[in-house]
């Protein structure tokens, strides 16, 4: 069994490090599992990306062309991801920062207000925790409890106030359940 | 020792830090940089030299002149910059000195981009610097064998008196997976018989690269190339997927190996009795085993990121008794596994010759997709 994320948004979303608490979490479950990141130079000020593979068995290819997940954390990310989702796969679409509706039928989409609900929670920096969370409730992959302790384990010591924080945003992000796929 | 996620090219760094690096000298370059920065902050940590050259030409000889020392050395670099160190890489070679050298490959040529590629292998493999010496080459395609091949790249090294090269491309450079570090070794204090080690009046040992006298030269390529022929004997490895029933063959390294890997198993789910040679060390390149499979196989498929460099050694184990394809994406651009997968239906379901040159069928399909 295998299964592919790519976290896309702007540089300073939190993109990369949400893929690489992924990855622990994975990695602490006994799962394989790569991250890579683009490390292109449209890094610089533009969007940023990377893909999470997430397997049983020695995961082959580190890039993936049709992820079964697709978290959008900005407008040119559901632009350049929406198509790419596999069918049947999971879209969460951050709605603060998109003013458009997902068009794809064939897909279960999640879409939530999560710049707000960042404030409303008090945890402004939380944006990935809570498109994290929103993704995991709606597919069989990790658990939040799993998450809670990739959290407890890997969070860097400087970042360790915000722990707290990061979890309520998981399971914030966790109630927002997907529409199911029109078309499946 | 318990996994950790570790970045390709950090994981490179600390392995060779494990493995008893003494000294490192190099100079940043865009998609290794990682492995020269954890080195900068770990080596001072340790006591150990680090050095920032002015340049890839100053790195490779302070290589040259450290590993006459006898020390564990190494540098790293990427594309363009390996280009640079080619004189010395030579010169370390016709010296008989151990050194480890880590090319994290991305696209050209020229300056080119920082994506991953492996159009280094020509470089690498066959030459680069002048004369008759060849560099022992490890091509990982994980972090985990990334570390365990640095690791091993100091002892073959020092073993054979050899150059040896861990070619990686910038995927697996910037890629972070679960690896088991190596336990740190201690630093070796013996010095070899041949090592200069500064001793006044003691016996004189000269280590040079300048041989004036054609018959001697001629004696000290002989001994090279014997010991070349120890290492084609001894230092083979590769990795064998779904070979046992395999009626068609993929043969790929490094990341175009593991892209290659999803694209057969995909293949395999259809039906196509489909497997997958993967070369670890690409010198001395796996002869034997590709010999063997000669016998087995309906065809075979190659697979790189350039323009078909490995498949030349290929073609020269198959000598024409069966048809080899190929498939590759150049300057920078990574297949994904759904294009291997058609060139691996295209393999089953189109008429297959052993005429002709395999990289003029690619190039035609090639120019029809993307011009």
């Amino acid at each position: 069994m295998q299964q592919e994320v790519i976290i896309a948004g702007f540089g300073g979303q939190g993109v990369l490090f949400a893929g690489q608490l992924l990855s622990y979490c994975a990695m602490d479950e006994g799962k394989e599992v790569t991250w890579i990141p683009s490390y292109g130079p449209e890094m610089r000020g533009g969007t940023a990306n990377c893909t999470v593979v997430i397997s049983d068995d020695e995961i082959g290819s580190p890039l993936v062309k049709n992820p079964t997940a697709v978290i959008a954390m900005n407008l040119p990310s559901l632009e350049k991801f929406e198509p790419l989702v596999k069918k049947g796969g999971v879209l969460v679409v951050n709605a603060s920062m998109v003013n458009r509706e997902v068009t794809r039928q064939d897909i279960k989409v999640v879409s939530l207000p999560a710049n707000d609900i960042a404030e409303e929670i008090g945890s402004p920096r939380s944006v990935n925790m809570i498109m994290l969370g929103a993704m995991l409730a709606n597919m069989d992959l990790l658990s939040l409890d799993a998450m809670d302790r990739a959290l407890d384990a890997h969070l860097p010591e400087r970042h360790k106030k915000f722990l707290a924080g990061n979890k309520a945003a998981l399971r914030k992000g966790a109630e927002y359940l997907a529409s199911e796929p029109v078309e499946a | 020792m318990a996994k950790e996620l570790i970045k390709g090219n950090t994981a490179v760094a600390e392995a060779a830090l494990r493995a008893g690096l003494q000294a490192y000298f190099g100079y940043p370059i865009t998609p290794q940089t990682e492995l020269l920065e954890h080195l900068s902050a770990r080596m001072p940590e340790l006591g150990r030299p680090f050095v920032q050259a002015e340049s890839e030409l100053g790195a490779i000889n302070m290589v040259y002149g450290a590993a006459c020392t006898g020390k564990r050395v190494m540098t790293s670099s990427s594309s363009p910059g390996v280009s640079l160190m080619m004189e010395g890489l030579s010169y370390i070679a016709g010296t008989e000195v151990p050194a480890v050298l880590v090319d994290v490959v991305r696209g050209g040529p020229g300056l080119g981009n920082i994506a991953p590629a492996q159009g280094d292998y020509n470089q690498i493999v066959h030459g680069g610097g002048h004369g008759d010496y060849h560099m022992l080459v490890l091509a990982p395609a994980s972090v985990q064998e990334a570390v365990d091949l640095t690791v091993l790249a100091f002892d073959l090294a020092e073993k054979y008196r050899n150059l040896v090269a861990v070619l990686l491309d910038g995927s697996i450079g910037q890629m972070m997976e679960p690896a088991e570090l190596p336990p740190m070794q201690p630093l070796k204090d013996d010095v070899p018989d041949w090592a200069v080690r500064g001793t006044q009046g003691g016996e004189k040992r000269i280590l040079t690269s300048i041989n004036l006298d054609p018959p001697a030269q001629e004696v000290m390529n002989l001994r090279l190339m014997t010991r070349w022929q120890e290492i084609e004997k001894n230092e083979v490895r590769y990795k064998g997927y779904f070979l046992d029933d395999a009626e068609y063959i993929v043969v790929g390294f490094g990341t175009a190996g593991r892209v290659s890997l999803s694209a057969v198993r995909a293949a395999r789910e259809k039906g196509i009795k489909v497997g997958l040679l993967r070369p670890i060390t690409v010198a001395p390149f796996p002869n034997d085993v590709l010999d063997e499979l000669t016998e087995q196989a309906k065809a075979f498929l190659v697979v790189e990121m350039n323009a078909g460099q490995m498949l030349e050694d290929v073609r020269l184990v198959v000598r024409g008794r069966k048809p080899v394809e190929f498939f590759g994406r150049m300057g920078g651009v990574v297949p994904f596994p759904d294009e291997v997968l058609t060139e691996i239906e295209r393999l089953v379901k189109e008429p297959l010759t052993t005429e002709g040159h395999p990289r003029d069928r690619w190039l035609a399909r090639l120019r029809e997709t993307i011009g």
